[in-house]
């Protein structure tokens, strides 16, 4: 199940790898080969803190099929600390809680898996920020 | 460029067609068409589609349905851009018979999406985002929707029950749409505010339905429409404007840039205002597509589009009527044929052969918008009546 698509995307989804323009230093993830603000081709890859806040956000409860097991969950707009928003599912949390503005962090957990005895998939979740929840 | 005309019209019912498939649809729909306009042959054919090959494990639409329309040996290609491949196909066949390099165009919009089941369908509609980034990540094509319609009622302050009022105008209008696939579902705002949730916040009756169809036209230019005995409608504009594919590279979720973009080149090639427009057959995939459609057309404010549908300004009669045939909700959505039916609607309306309850009275232009994914890809049609 999209063994090799998972292997590329390493950077991306095991760090949270993205790009920062040589030319005009915009931050964007995923990293694009042609800058969306400057239209510049000297980007670099830069690794985010995996650190923002959720934008937006809907509760699944009829999902895709490899994450139907899971339903309901959240998945969310998140505005990364460095300026980039991204589409991530949430965990460690009632999905029944998630709100506008929460902080929350990035984490690395199995996103799906094809059978029994079929790949495991890793990628980037975000949960809500273990030092704003302990403030509370 | 010389002037171009939709020449005839043909679609099938909108529906769960289980004895029909991909290319019998097609071919129905080509055959009405070709028929309605008078004509025996065509220079080219272009077929709109999106999921032949996930659903129906069946690409290569150009040539098949060539070959089974009875059009063996002509020019044909399919094109896709998601649920915007009609009315992409439509641009072709206005680019080719503008040019003058091809005289009669027909335009296909075909889909069969009850081949397989829901769990694969839905799997299949997905694939109008972006793969790596966004559904991957356990979004479905609902879950991309309810990020931009959970948003909006946020920002603009409107409640969820509010948006009822696009459904059950559509449905009203559906009711007198022979080829509609809910004619007698009865939608008031009741059954709205209680439908199932999906991908909260977007319900049942929020999201227009799964369904088999297709639809087609006849372009020519006008020249070539008066050798043949029809009452032709004028092709002022069909222009595409596309966005950013995923929804968190938009710096403004709330604004459809490609609706902007579509529609402000289609009335500039069309020389049309928006107050020449007299009905509008928008997208209504969600309700917040047809709200954010009104939106970045520049037929309502921001955040004001669902209190002119609470108005009753969208129905028939009001000041502009949208959906009038039922729209993507109430008529259905094969999504690949899905900007064909509007097109072919709009012609309708347009040669005043409307069912009477929803005829646009004095209808002389008409604008119809086809969104692919969520608002990457747009494509704007303009429609004038000919007098005869």
């Amino acid at each position: 199940m999209d063994i090799s698509r998972n292997w590329r995307l390493r950077a991306q989804r095991y760090r949270l790898e993205g790009g920062r323009c040589g030319s005009c230093s915009a931050v964007s993830f995923p990293p694009r080969p042609v800058c969306l603000e400057c239209g510049a081709e000297d980007i670099e890859p830069h690794r985010l803190s995996g650190r923002g806040t959720v934008y937006s956000y809907t509760v699944l409860y009829q999902g895709p099929e490899s994450f139907d097991g899971g339903v309901p969950y959240a998945v969310a707009l998140i505005d990364l600390d460095e300026g980039p928003r991204i589409t991530a599912m949430l965990t460690d949390i009632d999905p029944e809680e998630v709100d506008f503005g929460m902080p929350v962090e990035m984490v690395v957990r199995v996103t799906n898996t094809d059978g029994e005895r079929g790949p495991i998939n890793y990628s980037y979740k975000f949960r809500p920020r273990l030092e704003a929840r302990s403030r509370t | 460029m010389r002037e171009v005309v939709v020449a005839g019209i043909g679609q099938t019912p909108v529906a769960e067609h289980w004895d029909q498939s991909l290319r019998s649809l097609a071919v129905d729909a080509v055959r009405k068409a070709m028929a309605d306009a008078g004509v025996e042959s065509a220079d080219t054919l272009i077929v709109g589609n999106m999921l032949g090959g996930e659903l129906s494990s069946q690409t290569h639409l150009g040539a098949l349905i060539a070959d089974y329309a009875g059009l063996e040996g002509v020019e044909a290609v399919r094109v896709e851009a998601a649920c915007g491949s009609a009315a992409a196909a439509l641009r072709q066949a206005l680019l080719a018979v503008a040019s003058g390099l091809v005289e009669v165009a027909v335009a296909v919009g075909v889909e069969k999406l009850t081949e397989l089941a829901g769990h694969q369908v839905t799997h299949a509609l997905a694939t109008a985002g972006d793969a790596d980034y966004e559904v991957q990540m356990g979004l479905s094509f609902v879950a991309l929707n309810a990020l931009v319609m959970q948003r909006y009622m946020y920002e603009y302050g409107v409640p969820h029950e509010s948006f009822g009022a696009l459904t059950v105008a559509a449905h009203a209008n559906a009711a007198h749409n022979p080829n509609a696939m809910f004619r007698e579902l009865p939608v008031t705002l009741e059954s709205h505010r209680t439908a199932r949730v999906i991908s909260s916040p977007i319900n049942l009756l929020d999201s227009s339905p799964i369904a088999d169809g297709a639809a087609a036209v006849v372009v020519t230019s006008r020249e070539y429409a008066r050798k043949l005995a029809v009452r032709p409608v004028r092709l002022l504009a069909c222009e595409v404007g596309t966005d950013t594919l995923s929804l968190h590279d938009r710096k403004d979720l709330l604004w459809l840039k490609g609706v902007e973009r579509s529609t402000r080149r289609a009335l500039e090639r069309s020389g049309k205002t928006h107050a020449d427009v007299d009905f509008f057959e928008l997208h209504d995939a969600f309700s917040i597509m047809a709200a954010l459609s009104l939106e970045c057309s520049g037929f309502a404010e921001r955040g004001r589009s669902v209190q002119c549908a609470l108005d009753g300004d969208l129905q028939i009669g009001g000041k502009l009527p949208i959906s009038t045939l039922g729209g993507l909700k109430g008529r259905g959505h094969p999504v690949g044929a899905t900007g064909l039916y509007q097109v072919v609607e709009a012609v309708m309306q347009l040669r005043h052969e409307a069912p009477d309850a929803v005829q646009v009275d004095g209808a002389r232009v008409a604008m119809t918008q086809n969104i692919g994914g969520s608002g990457a890809t747009v494509v704007t049609t303009i429609l004038e009546r000919l007098e005869a």
